[in-house]
């Protein structure tokens, strides 16, 4: 229980961030995204506030043998640059590029963004159930958790 | 540079590195919002449900305090439907999204999170520019 109660925590101050931040508009990011246009630098000043402050958690949670309210700490899997991770950004940024939604900012906008908000996140979703499909197709050995 | 609300954007910064500290301290989990979304499955469901959850209910807590933010989307159903197969295809292709690689990869020092979010801004920024300014003007 207190685990769920912590996710449920840090989902509240994520959505929040988003929210303060001007992050859940979709405009306000292609307003950071556009150089050559009217830029707008708030989005690298999140990025700037956000990574130290989790930075300093990490720094915390490294003399720990475990977390809190879970067994094991469960970090990225994969390591080294490949080419997955170089396409998949890639892919990513142009999606990104095209409408001004990453994945954090369409789910926690899903109240406000009418229609479109909700046919991003079901496209983006369905994107993501096409690569579980394609990477188990693809993939012989089974996949570690 | 009109529209730039440093206050706003390094304290909402603040807080969305701060739900990062704590969804590691507590659960031992990377906040990354493509990861929470796309790693789903049948006996791990809990957290990511709860985490999604207050990341929906957040906003609405915000709008019933302090008015519904803005949310302005420009593009048509055929291009949300593109940029959504491409965002979700590719943040999980390539292990993460602005807050997985952008925020936690970065804060870790990840070399994967350093070339992947290079990567995406460039990819991202390039787009803008040809829809903007080349294509459609």
């Amino acid at each position: 229980m207190p685990r769920f109660l912590a996710a449920l925590a840090s989902g509240l101050l994520f959505g929040l961030g988003l929210t303060v931040s001007g992050m859940i508009n979709p405009a306000k990011v292609l307003g950071f995204l556009d150089l050559a246009g009217a830029w707008d630098p708030s989005l690298a000043f999140v990025m700037a506030a956000a990574i130290p402050v989790a930075a300093a958690g990490f720094a915390v949670a490294r003399h720990r043998p475990a977390p809190l309210c879970a067994p094991a700490f469960s970090g990225p899997a994969r390591t080294g640059v490949d080419s997955r991770l170089v396409i998949g950004a890639m892919l990513f940024g142009i999606g990104w590029g095209l409408v001004g939604y990453c994945p954090g900012p369409a789910v926690a906008s899903l109240a406000f963004g009418g229609w479109q908000a909700a046919v991003f996140v079901a496209a983006m979703l369905a994107g993501m159930g096409a690569f579980r499909v394609l990477d188990r197709a693809t993939t012989p050995r089974p996949r570690a958790a | 540079m009109e529209n730039f609300t440093p206050v706003p954007a390094a304290i909402g910064g603040a807080l969305i590195g701060l739900s990062a500290a704590l969804l590691w301290i507590t659960n031992g989990r990377i906040a990354g919002i493509s990861g929470i979304l796309g790693g789903a499955s049948g006996n791990d469901l809990g957290w990511r449900l709860t985490f999604l959850a207050g990341l929906v209910a957040a906003p609405l807590l915000y709008a019933v305090a302090a008015g519904a933010p803005a949310v302005a989307i420009q593009a048509g159903p055929a291009t949300l439907v593109v940029a959504g197969l491409l965002v979700g295809f590719g943040t999980r292709l390539g292990g993460g999204c602005t807050s997985g690689h952008g925020v936690c990869g970065l804060a870790r020092l990840s070399r994967r999170s350093v070339v992947a979010t290079s990567l995406f801004m460039a990819a991202a920024a390039a787009t803008v520019f040809l829809t903007r300014h080349v294509a459609g003007g």
